[in-house]
């Protein structure tokens, strides 16, 4: 009973800190939105690259793809593209509150359509691929999104897209976007915490360990390989939706198809938690998030230098994340017993 | 596709597309040359590639900014850019050579991103070029236009690549490179000491960039954000040439350098690095298909 408890303390305590964020730290809304929507990118890119073992740094796809696609509906649902391009690139987009939410929630739901199909389709191709040639590949794959992006007319070419503008009457567009983060990242969690309990979770883990093996045993990868995607294109194009009307402005290659911005975060914050855990995500997007920040107000000009030796630091002297190092100093806390009789015994 | 009428009118610029495919791909081969030797011998895919290629460019650019001629920049570039592998090697290589590849394609990502952002610090955003010199040759009744540096470039490059081939065979490094790309442990019994090897390795890989760069900077253009395609031709050129196979490398690169002219050509320049990173997908998943049906086969 006792771990039920603890449970409830735990989430019901993290839940309540969540809830009251912004509150207590009104200064700092937009960071703290950023904050979830960093650990949305770790949890995501985790369902893949850590307990699938499938390294991708193509992710962002879906992410901006999202993006895109939450901005064209808000913009098609009210307006023509021949007005919007008399309106200067949108900077005027002016919508009521009703309508901003209708194509916010509606730009969502086709943003994760298209992700969710895109990710079916690539999946079948590209997640035949195996170890360093799938890295490369959906490295490739990303910024090739980018460029597409800036090649189309349709969805603004080179210089991007913008906004609609935050209409009056919804309150602060950080704090609605932070509770909309917030409601995500939870359901994210809460969803991959029972998939990865189940025979879903066991399913992708012999994916990771040995695929052939996982085949020979009558196991059909490509079918799990494909879910576990989509379920990552799920979550990262609702994400974008969001980011993008957070931002106001989208740039296909900086913003939407950053693949040297968030594509690598994503990357970086689970392997720094520790991938292939269910915690280590979040802690460790929390820890680069903070860090990140800090490094904006006290490294500025030099931020994104420090920021490349930041990867480069941990990668090479921390490929173990921050759980693989506690499950090393303490594996009771993570149930693991070590068997002392067969030490002493010498058996086996 | 509108330009493919003048192709179909006036053939004699499918001439000069493949003159200038064929003499651009001369120096992908080359990045791809290191990436192919690194690959091999450390069994680290570096993602950090093109960005030497890019270095190097810019060593030369701030030669010819000290009045120098760009065309001694080559030598330069190799030896700074050599200089700057060889402490990478020394600071972040060695850590990972022996950790699984994702670890090393993360490290090398995380050093191209790094140094991107110093190459910006240092000489700006801007697009930059140096100028040779050289004049231009016009062919054909002045149809097809060939700019002299990139036939010298093209010269160079095989230049480079035969004494390359005559390094790896006869020294007593090279032969130490390829005992070590062989079978590291063996070589380590033999005597071999493989940190140094590894080291010189990816010093010489680096070198190989930094020339690369400086021919890439009197050729065309640089700019601190364009290392990654450089890395990613680099990567098609050895997938489809195969590990160790300088002959296959060079002939892979001029393909690769002919496709993308005709490419941009069709499509317009502004889809030419999405054609690259398509075509990345493409041969990938290809590959895997065609290693599928020979797994069919064996059955």
């Amino acid at each position: 009973m006792s771990g039920v408890a603890r449970n409830v303390v735990l989430y019901g305590g993290l839940a309540l800190v969540s809830l009251a964020a912004p509150w207590i730290f009104p200064a700092y809304q937009t960071q703290l939105a950023f904050l979830w929507l960093m650990v949305l990118f770790a949890l995501s890119w985790d369902i893949v690259g850590g307990q699938m073992g499938y390294n991708s740094f193509g992710n962002v796809i879906y992410f901006g793809i999202g993006m895109y696609a939450t901005v064209v509906v808000q913009r098609d649902l009210y307006y023509t593209v021949e007005e919007y391009a008399e309106l200067g690139g949108g900077i005027e987009l002016l919508l009521t509150p009703a309508q901003y939410l209708t194509g916010l929630g509606l730009g969502m739901g086709l943003g994760v359509l298209i992700a969710v199909a895109t990710a079916a389709i690539l999946g079948t191709g590209i997640l035949s691929l195996r170890g360093h040639y799938f890295a490369i590949c959906t490295l490739g794959l990303g910024v090739a999104a980018g460029e597409f992006a800036s090649g189309w007319d349709y969805i603004g070419a080179g210089s991007g897209m913008v906004a609609p503008l935050f209409p009056d009457g919804l309150g602060e567009r950080s704090l609605l976007f932070y509770y909309i983060f917030f409601a995500l990242s939870a359901l994210a969690f809460v969803t991959l915490r029972w998939l990865y309990s189940g025979r879903f979770g066991l399913a992708i883990n012999a994916i990771r360990d040995d695929e052939d093996k996982a085949e020979a045993m009558g196991l059909r990868t490509t079918r799990y390989k494909t879910l576990a995607w989509c379920i990552a294109a799920f979550f990262l194009a609702i994400a974008g939706g969001g980011a993008g009307n957070l931002i106001g402005f989208i740039d296909p290659t900086d913003v939407a198809f950053a693949g040297s911005t968030f594509g690598v975060w994503m990357v970086l914050m689970a392997v720094l938690g520790g991938k292939g855990t269910l915690w280590g995500p979040v802690i460790g997007a929390v820890i680069f998030h903070v860090t990140q920040e800090l490094f904006w107000i006290y490294l500025f000009g030099w931020q994104r230098v420090a920021l490349g030796v930041l990867i480069v630091v941990i990668v090479v002297f921390f490929p173990e994340g921050i759980m693989g190092y506690l499950r090393q100093r303490r594996p009771d806390w993570f149930g693991e017993t070590v068997a002392e009789a067969d030490d002493a015994g010498g058996g086996r | 596709m509108g330009n493919l009428d003048i192709l179909i009118v006036a053939p004699i610029f499918s001439v000069q597309l493949l003159i200038d495919g064929l003499l651009i791909g001369a120096i992908f081969a080359m990045a791809a040359y290191g990436l192919a030797l690194v690959w091999g011998v450390m069994n680290v895919i570096n993602i950090a590639q093109g960005d030497f290629v890019i270095l190097g460019g810019y060593v030369t650019l701030q030669v010819s900014l000290f009045g120098i001629h760009p065309m001694f920049g080559i030598p330069i570039a190799a030896v700074v850019v050599g200089g700057v592998g060889w402490v990478i090697y020394r600071v972040v290589i060695c850590r990972i050579v022996d950790k699984d590849l994702f670890i090393s394609i993360l490290a090398t990502f995380g050093i191209s991103i790094l140094m991107q952002q110093l190459i910006d610090q240092i000489w700006g955003a801007d697009i930059q070029t140096a100028d040779s010199g050289l004049g231009t040759l016009f062919l054909f009744d002045n149809m097809v236009t060939v700019s002299e540096i990139k036939i010298v470039a093209f010269v160079i490059v095989m230049a480079l690549g035969a004494g390359l081939v005559v390094f790896l065979k006869r020294s007593r490094l090279g032969q130490a490179i390829r005992a070590t790309a062989q079978n590291a442990r063996a070589a380590r019994i033999m005597g071999i000491d493989t940190d140094k090897v590894y080291a010189a390795t990816f010093a010489l890989n680096a070198a190989i960039c930094g020339a690369a760069g400086a021919l890439v900077v009197m050729t065309w253009v640089i700019q601190p954000f364009i290392g990654l395609i450089y890395t990613i031709r680099s990567f098609m050129i050895v997938i489809v040439a195969g590990l160790g196979n300088l002959a296959g490398v060079i002939v892979a690169g001029m393909g690769l350098g002919i496709v993308e002219q005709f490419a941009s050509f069709l499509l317009g320049a502004e889809f030419q690095i999405g054609f690259v990173f398509g075509l990345l997908v493409v041969i990938l998943v290809t590959r895997s298909l065609l290693l599928a049906r020979k797994r069919k086969y064996l059955k």
